[in-house]
């Protein structure tokens, strides 16, 4: 296009662009690099090694690999995006979508409500809201549980990462149902006429019409899904990584390190490790969507 | 599909959204419990509890605090979001797309939990530990490359003939932005807005690591302190801030839903 350069030049470009960018250079892509460069150090919180710390090489990432507690923090935050967001949120989030889709009528509105709500409430507030109803003595669960013959149990403690799976399970399932629901109102609806006509079940339906259809969808949620609940904060305000590590995520044990032992040269060396995988999702994300923006 | 088959899907969905309903019970009940706990107690409703938040001054001021952090940030990033995306979207400069690429990747990739460690050193050398001001800068850089990509989006939208034809009339280049453009925008800034105040109005983390005194922290701090402090925690005072910080994302939802419905924060909050 050889006006697209007409309205502005390249004085204003700069003066409109810069601010933006170097904001986001600044508190945005430096931490991301410098992450590298303090991971090789023995920066500390407090003291001496906070105002000249030393250079240090590999010895952080190898205490790492020789940690138990990071080999901990890394099974239960696979165990945890497993449980909560595969299993949990997509298919969870899949099956509602499909219900919904096949239903119509207003029971949609009230179950997107009752999900939206639990998604949308800032995460200190849903977080005691569990601690509640997870509550030994008091809570809900345990009262509507009683008549059923269980007996009282101490949720967050006997069960941490149960209960923090289950609490993500809730807590984000409203993203992958209104990302499918909105993907499968984009099926033309002569498809699902002509295989009702023809004598589908659901399920038929399901696996060979609505399934291929949004199967770039589900791939994209899951990228999306899975990058997000590898980075979830909100578990620490349930059970603070407890008891004794058991529910203890990979960004707990970041945090725990970095800032309750102080030592932020070998948090960044966790940090660093995070940041790689996210970079990987982040990838694959790219390319799912430039993939769909081809086809 | 038989009516069986419908009888059971449709129990499923009561029993999924019994589910998602029954914690949200605490926060509608408790608030105007007169015996407060971590039960459900109802009683006869009283406003007690409320009384009590208006008399804890720590709770007003970490309210204050949020008001400060999420409206500077908010004017912040669509105030430079837009015109960020105004000169992406209407210029041609080798490495548009490179920037575009880059603000994808490193917007999905650093998260604050992946990021704590650097923007804490980093607050600390520029001497924005325990200042509003840096959970604003935080804030706003984390939130920019997506106000950008959504901005971007409305103003590809919005034809040239109108610059064009200001141009014809003696306009400066300049003058395009502000006269033409960031009006015709204004539903987009809306977006951008709500997503940009939602998230941040709700965000512990950054707060929580880079603010040192009770007088700067947000609410969502406060709130974590409460329940940790110790000594036997305040639950009427607890439940009743709870709901009061809670009403704005509340409010702001059951706006935005009304207008655009629900499929509207669809991909757009995280």
């Amino acid at each position: 296009m050889p006006s697209s350069n007409s309205f502005l030049s390249r004085k204003t470009i700069l003066a409109f662009l810069g601010p933006a960018l170097i904001l986001v250079a600044v508190f945005l892509v430096f931490p991301a690099f410098w992450v590298l460069y303090l991971g090789l150090t023995d920066q500390a919180l407090t003291g001496v090694r906070a105002v000249s710390p030393s250079f240090v090489g590999m010895k952080n990432f190898n205490i790492a690999f020789h940690d138990d507690f990071f080999y901990n923090a890394l099974k239960i935050s696979f165990i945890f995006v497993i449980g909560s967001a595969w299993l949990g949120q997509a298919l969870l989030g899949l099956v509602l979508s499909v219900i919904l889709y096949e239903l119509k009528g207003p029971i949609k509105t009230v179950v997107s409500g009752a999900a939206v709500l639990a998604w949308i409430i800032p995460e200190v507030v849903v977080a005691y809201l569990w601690i509640a109803f997870l509550d030994k003595d008091f809570g809900l669960l345990n009262q509507i549980l009683a008549p059923l013959g269980v007996t009282r149990v101490n949720w967050l403690y006997a069960h941490p990462v149960l209960a923090i799976v289950f609490f993500n399970v809730w807590r984000g399932t409203a993203f992958s149902m209104l990302l499918f629901s909105s993907a499968l109102e984009t099926i033309p609806p002569s498809f699902i006429e002509s295989a009702r006509v023809m004598g589908a079940s659901m399920f038929q339906r399901f696996f060979q019409i609505v399934l291929p259809q949004i199967r770039a969808i589900l791939l994209t949620d899951l990228i999306l899904i899975t990058l997000w609940t590898f980075n979830v904060f909100t578990p620490f305000l349930l059970t603070g990584g407890g008891p004794s590590f058991r529910s203890e995520i990979l960004p707990i044990y970041i945090w725990r390190t970095s800032f309750k032992y102080f030592k932020l040269g070998y948090g960044s060396s966790v940090s660093t490790i995070l940041l790689v995988i996210n970079l990987g999702f982040a990838l694959l994300y790219l390319l799912a969507q430039r993939r769909k923006k081809h086809v | 599909m038989s009516k069986a088959a419908r009888i059971v899907l449709v129990l499923f969905l009561a029993l999924v959204t019994i589910w998602f309903a029954l914690p949200l019970l605490w926060l509608i009940v408790t608030p105007f419990s007169k015996a407060p706990s971590l039960g459900i107690s109802l009683t006869a409703p009283t406003l007690h509890n409320f009384a009590e938040v208006m008399k804890a001054r720590s709770a007003l001021l970490a309210f204050k605090n949020s008001v400060i952090i999420s409206a500077g940030s908010v004017v912040l990033v669509v105030l430079l979001a837009s015109l960020a995306s105004y000169a992406l979207s209407r210029s041609n400069f080798a490495g548009k797309e490179l920037i575009i690429t880059m603000l994808l990747i490193f917007s999905s990739m650093v998260t604050g939990v992946a990021a704590m460690v650097p923007i804490y050193a980093l607050c600390q050398k520029l001497r924005l530990i325990d200042s509003l001001l840096g959970v604003v800068l935080v804030f706003s850089a984390g939130f920019l490359p997506t106000a950008i990509f959504i901005l971007k989006d409305f103003i590809d939208r919005v034809p040239r003939a109108y610059e064009e034809a200001a141009l014809v009339d003696g306009s400066k280049g300049t003058d395009l932005f502000g006269r033409i453009v960031f009006p015709l925008i204004g539903p987009g800034a809306a977006v951008v807005a709500v997503l940009c105040f939602v998230n941040i109005w709700s965000n512990f983390l950054v707060p929580f690591i880079l603010i040192r005194s009770n007088s700067k922290i947000p609410s969502s701090v406060a709130i974590y302190q409460f329940f940790t402090e110790v000594g036997i925690p305040r639950i009427g005072l607890i439940s009743a801030y709870s709901l009061l910080y809670a009403l704005p994302v509340l409010v702001v939802y059951f706006w935005v839903s009304r207008k655009y419905g629900f499929g509207f924060f669809g991909g757009l909050k995280g």
